[in-house]
């Protein structure tokens, strides 16, 4: 399994585009992709998933793959939160 | 057959269109259980491909016509259909709990809204909630084997009709095609009203059963001038009303050239004509219509659109991008003018009897001083950038306006002590809406910079009827000479006390009325932005010479509204050619 921890910057947090633009990097691998924060895991293919944990600025928030293609899987979804200046 | 109603007029010009029924259809369901689960997941799939193919072509449609800013929403409705947590929840349901798909769906549906709207620090994912009901009305639509009305899809000349219109409806319209609007609800101050006199399209309001009365298709008139909706009519009036349609455009059209110039009657005098507004997003009708001047900015909206008392640098705001959008002419600001109908759910007031006889407007004010010094600072601070009046709404007594120009004075002593930039020349005036103000208007003129005759309340007031109130509003009779009177002899006091006065009621901007005023010797006239340029035509047609006898006739021959209405239209006649 990879992981990877962000601290969020964004001061909208994760909502509206930056959430799309996340499910929709997730959702080019086949690797089980998971979103953490506060003790509640979700989906991170499924945008009503990130979208119902609120995730705020400020907020530390871990990103989880396992499959196949689970490195390349976080890589992307890393490039996509520095490229949105969603988290450092 | 041809079927008339009658509604409000609430954005005038005229359109014959077929009308598209923005009516919601019945999504009502039964939870049932189902044996064929897999079956029961089937028809679901097939109700979420049904619904993505539909949201694809609504996107696409929308980004041509709307652009893709307006288009995103559907972007983010289409990833929806595809979530693992939510249409894959409901198959999961349908599994787990053999239960049909409508109930699943509104289950699993209902969960999102209720986290989404229990995110009350963050507005942004409260709105989403809206996105949810959006997407699982779809997929029940579907379900159900219903359709739902597509505003996005209209690709040709349409009057919408409907229930009543929310900016969400109309965010999806496009304009291109939407010639007209007619509703059940609303009146003059709703959002298809407003949206429709933004738009200039002619909109009938409030008829009440129009959505019940014409089929989806089928032909219909607004009549935005008349405040009438002609369903189904015959291949003449067709004619007549298409007619009269392009006969008001091309009036429209040639009112549009006096946008520039200033208002003059014909004989040479001059007059300011003003604009009412509610908020700082009016000012392109102010600019687009030629305003002389704000004589009217109804601050409630600050506080009704609102979730909490606006601070003082929101209002601040506010007030300085109105003053500032003036460059030099004068902006009138009235201060919250909150009660009567007008309700602020942050605000609790106690039920009464009769609201319009109660707590409302300055004698909250005077009440709840902390708001109104709030409102005060602001309206200080703003006066830096421009010309600035401050009107009180609703004052009585003398007694008042003397606690509320001493509040007034108070706060500005302590801003200029603190060495805060203040205008040179503010005016403070009040409001001539009680009809105990009108009669001693003498005496309040000389305390007073400037009198603004509010006439929706003097007129309730003096006749003592609710104009709401479908019983008594024949009553309601701006021309009867009794309010005649009242104005002829507020306008009268405020000139031998060397003041200014005004009129900022929607009689400002109505045509019978206005040569009366002219003939008193109004001067200032605000009404809707709309309005303008109809009434600087009017005024360019009318010699003051000829006035003479008009105003006497109006306040002492005459007995009624009637007779008035008819010495005014007679009078335009025989001296306009």
């Amino acid at each position: 399994m990879e992981k990877r921890d962000f601290h969020i910057i964004a001061e909208t947090g994760i909502h509206a585009r930056p959430a799309t633009l996340l499910v929709q990097a997730a959702s080019k691998f086949g690797s089980d992709v998971n979103l953490e924060y506060n003790g509640k895991s979700v989906n991170l293919k499924s945008i009503m998933g990130v979208m119902s944990l609120g995730v705020g600025q400020g907020a530390d928030v871990t990103i989880s793959a396992e499959g196949e293609d689970e490195k390349d899987a976080v890589a992307a979804i890393s490039d996509t939160m520095k490229k949105e200046g969603l988290a450092e | 057959m041809t079927k008339t109603l009658k509604g409000i007029a609430a954005s005038d010009g005229i359109a014959v269109a077929p009308a598209y029924l923005l009516v919601e259809p019945d999504l009502s369901f039964s939870k049932t259980s189902v044996n064929d689960v897999d079956a029961e997941v089937e028809r679901f799939q097939k109700a979420v491909k049904e619904s993505i193919a539909e949201v694809e072509q609504i996107r696409d449609t929308a980004k041509k016509s709307l652009g893709a800013d307006e288009a995103q929403v559907f972007e983010a409705h289409l990833m929806f259909f595809n979530d693992p947590e939510f249409t894959g929840a409901i198959e999961q349901e349908i599994k787990k709990q053999k239960v049909n798909g409508e109930s699943a769906l509104d289950q699993t549906a209902q969960k999102f809204i209720s986290i989404f709207e229990g995110m009350t620090d963050n507005a942004y994912m409260q709105e989403r909630a809206a996105d949810v009901r959006d997407v699982s009305k779809r997929l029940m639509a579907h379900l159900l084997g219903v359709s739902l009305p597509n505003p996005a899809l209209i690709d040709h000349e349409v009057i919408i009709v409907a229930h009543d219109l929310t900016p969400s409806d109309t965010a999806q319209l496009n304009k291109k095609y939407v010639k007209g609007f007619i509703t059940d609800l609303g009146g003059r101050t709703a959002h298809s009203a407003i949206m429709a006199r933004s738009l200039e399209l002619p909109a009938v309001v409030g008829t009440a059963e129009i959505t019940k009365s014409v089929k989806n298709g089928e032909t219909v008139v607004v009549d935005g001038l008349n405040g009438k909706a002609v369903v189904a009519p015959e291949k003449d009036e067709i004619s007549k009303f298409t007619q009269m349609g392009a006969d008001f455009a091309k009036q429209k059209a040639e009112w549009k050239k006096l946008r520039d110039q200033p208002s003059v009657t014909k004989d040479g005098k001059h007059y300011t004509i003003a604009a009412n507004i509610g908020t700082p997003d009016d000012m392109t009708g102010v600019r687009e219509n030629g305003a002389e001047a704000v004589g009217l900015y109804r601050t409630e909206f600050l506080y009704m659109n609102s979730a909490e008392l606006p601070t003082e640098d929101d209002q601040f705001k506010a007030y300085k991008a109105v003053i500032e959008g003036m460059n030099g002419k004068q902006v009138v600001i009235r201060t919250m003018d909150i009660g009567g109908d007008k309700h602020l759910p942050y605000l609790p007031l106690p039920e009464e009897m009769n609201p319009f006889l109660g707590y409302r407007a300055i004698r909250i004010s005077l009440k709840q001083q902390d708001i109104f010094r709030t409102q005060l600072r602001a309206l200080l601070r703003a006066s830096a950038y421009g010309k600035l009046g401050i009107m009180f709404p609703m004052i009585g007594t003398l007694n008042e306006f003397r606690q509320a120009k001493k509040i007034y004075e108070e706060e500005k002593a302590k801003l200029l002590k603190k060495g805060t930039k203040i205008g040179q020349d503010i005016q403070v005036g009040m409001m001539i809406e009680v009809p105990a103000a009108a009669i001693l208007a003498d005496q309040f003129a000389k305390e007073v910079d400037f009198f603004s005759i509010g006439t929706n309340d003097l007129i309730q007031y003096t006749m003592a009827a609710d104009r709401g109130n479908e019983h008594v509003s024949y009553l309601y009779q701006p021309y009867n000479p009794s309010v005649l009177r009242l104005v002829k002899h507020t306008i009268d006091a405020a000139h031998q006390n060397g003041i200014w006065c005004g009129m900022c009621g929607e009689a400002a901007g109505d045509s019978v009325m206005f040569p009366l005023l002219l003939g008193m010797g109004l001067d200032e006239y605000s009404m809707s932005a709309t309005s303008i340029l109809r009434i600087r035509s009017q005024m360019k047609k009318i010699d003051t010479n000829d006035f003479k006898d008009l105003v006497d006739q109006a306040i002492n021959v005459s007995e009624t509204n009637e007779d008035n209405a008819k010495l005014v239209s007679d009078f335009m006649a025989k001296h306009t050619k």
